[in-house]
């Protein structure tokens, strides 16, 4: 793994979706047991050009999330090498159990796009905004869940799961993202990205938070805390070395996420923790809220997924060092 | 036409996946007998006639594809399984027993032949149309078969892969509902009436045959006309008889679940044997 931190952190120009297409593309153009499916979806997620490159394999099912996981499974059980798109809340919370069942159970080989991942689901609303999506799958057995950061990390993380076995959920934001990293990053699943290195406490952070949290501790250094900051896009399996070795180092750990607390990063890490280093840990998620509609700047706001609320909770949990 | 002896020849193999399946339920003393009775003729058919499939080379690319959804038949294909030498009969013994491969729902991951893992109901349905559409794509000439319950025709689930069927052409599919038109809590008529299944399929533009489900001459001539068709997918509804086999099993009216005694397991053997000796002196 080389991961190379951008010079400037800035909103890409190219959206994630399109990013997305463009992997999808150039995997299929490799790999003809590449197959797309998606529930009516195929322009919300700007794959319409796969669907014109590739027509006898791309197969939007119409409005059926919960046929389309069965079919990519089933598709998979032949050896194609399914992708299967909707919105995540209807990517994970409408198909739990053919998720579970047809294709975790069944060990079969289906990578699930979720896309829009909480608060960035924003005019859509409190239906559309998947706060819980992480936690559900994190139940499932061997499922591996990830969170690409920016459109660097998504095209090596993709690529790289097109070349994989298992059942793999990808939770992906649609629109631009702030690049976090260079041309010619490569990740490792399951292995946290430290983005800066400090003394005092850690902060974990996965999605749009990874740049809340690099904000929060340029914050926190002028009030002298040197803050690392962890990017742990692998929710399952979570890289359990670098939290313990954060809680040994910083003695103190903050995790932010756009995301229920409950069951999802702050939930991970909590667990690490308590079974291996006790450390005063607090977290930044929605506090077991609905979503709601509105920009995503309020939502943010409203549900204290922001920079701020970072620095008040480390402020917390440096306090509360032993 | 199919020959007498063809027929004797499948009637034979039905009556024993029926003696093998109560004996495997006997031994154990419970299990889902009312379903897995009720497919046994149809399996006889696929396994004994229609199914292109290797028992020494069970993941042959180019055999035929069987989804069992209602995937507490399971027992019923094990027989079948072991009477086609995929495994040894006594395997059939381990049914449900700690550790076993025989788990009373279908699990690919566990048992050699079984090419599906099923249970959660509706969902076999989706997966056979994956499968239908991946050989699609390969240009195989192999066919998937999907049984389906009547019941389990109530879960939404079935009704989106069956338009999705439809609307991608898939004359490779072929699904049967065991129409033993008993569910677990009782009849379907009382509880949510599925009404004219042939029917219904019809109008999701599926060519639809209803058939007696325990006359393997009517279900094997069904197969052939659903092989014939092209452009689309194919029903065949089975009128079958929940139990369908063991008298005991079929006047019993909560025949989903039951127990089976050693005497009970004796008595059907006993029925079973009578039936088959009058198949082989036919």
């Amino acid at each position: 793994m080389s991961a190379i931190l951008a010079k400037q952190r800035v909103k890409e120009e190219q959206e994630m979706r399109n990013v997305y297409c463009q992997c999808l593309l150039e995997l299929a153009g490799k790999d003809p047991r590449v197959v797309v499916l998606d529930a009516d979806l195929m322009s919300s997620m700007g794959m319409v050009p796969f669907g014109k490159a590739y027509p006898a394999r791309t197969f939007n099912v119409g409005i059926q999330e919960a046929n389309m996981i069965g079919v990519a499974a089933g598709l998979s059980a032949t050896g194609k090498i399914p992708f299967a798109h909707s919105f995540a809340p209807f990517a994970s919370r409408r198909c739990f159990d053919q998720i579970f069942l047809s294709c975790g159970y069944a060990n079969l080989n289906v990578r699930i796009i979720g896309s829009d991942p909480g608060v960035t689901a924003a005019f859509n609303g409190g239906t559309h905004m998947p706060i819980e999506d992480l936690g559900i799958l994190r139940t499932v057995p061997n499922i591996t869940l990830l969170e690409p950061t920016d459109s660097i990390m998504l095209r090596d993380l993709v690529k790289q799961t097109a070349g994989l076995y298992g059942v793999y959920y990808i939770r992906l934001l649609r629109k631009n993202a702030i690049r976090i990293y260079e041309e010619g990053s490569t990740f490792e699943i399951g292995k946290a990205v430290e983005v800066k290195d400090g003394s005092d406490v850690t902060i974990i952070a996965t999605g749009i938070m990874v740049e809340e949290a690099l904000k929060a501790a340029n914050i926190l250094a002028i009030e002298g805390i040197n803050a690392r900051v962890l990017n742990m896009f692998t929710l399952k399996p979570i890289d359990k070395a670098a939290i313990i070795r954060a809680a040994q180092e910083t003695g103190a750990i903050v995790t932010a996420e756009n995301h229920n607390i409950i069951n999802g990063l702050g939930s991970a890490v909590a667990e690490v923790i308590a079974e291996n280093v006790l450390v005063p840990l607090e977290r930044v998620g929605v506090n077991d809220h609905f979503g709601e509609v509105g920009p995503q700047n309020y939502l943010q706001e409203k549900f204290g997924l922001t920079a701020v609320n970072i620095v008040d909770k480390v402020k917390k949990a440096v306090a509360r060092k032993l | 036409m199919l020959s007498k002896e063809k027929i004797r020849e499948m009637e034979t193999l039905a009556l024993n996946i029926r003696m093998e399946t109560m004996k495997a339920f006997g031994n154990l003393g419970f299990g889902h007998v009312g379903g897995a009775l009720s497919i046994v003729d149809t399996l006889a058919v696929l396994y004994g006639v229609e199914m292109n499939i290797d028992p020494k080379n069970p993941d042959w690319e180019d055999r035929d594809w069987l989804i069992c959804s209602k995937g507490h038949a399971g027992p019923a294909i094990y027989s079948s399984l072991a009477l086609k030498g995929y495994f040894p009969l006594e395997e059939l013994q381990t049914l449900n027993k700690p550790g076993t491969k025989l788990p009373s729902h279908c699990d690919k991951n566990l048992t050699i032949g079984i090419d599906m893992t099923t249970g959660s109901l509706g969902q076999g349905a989706s997966l056979a149309v994956g499968v239908a559409l991946g050989h699609k794509l390969d240009q195989r000439s192999n066919y998937t078969y999907l049984i389906l319950g009547d019941g389990e025709c109530q879960e939404g689930q079935v009704w989106e892969a069956v338009l999705y069927a439809a609307q991608v052409k898939l004359d490779n599919l072929i699904t049967f509902v065991d129409h033993n038109k008993k569910q677990l809590d009782g009849y379907v008529k009382d509880i949510n009436d599925m009404g004219e299944i042939k029917g219904k399929f019809e109008s999701f533009d599926w060519y639809a045959q209803e058939v007696d489900g325990s006359n393997v001459a009517e279900i094997f001539e069904a197969v052939e006309k659903a092989k014939a068709q092209k452009g689309k997918p194919s029903v065949i509804v089975l009128n079958t008889v929940k139990g369908q086999g063991w008298s005991f099993a079929e006047n019993t009216v909560s025949n989903h679940h039951m127990t089976v005694s050693p005497e009970q397991m004796e008595e059907a053997l006993q029925e079973l044997e009578q039936k088959l000796k009058k198949v082989v002196q036919s």
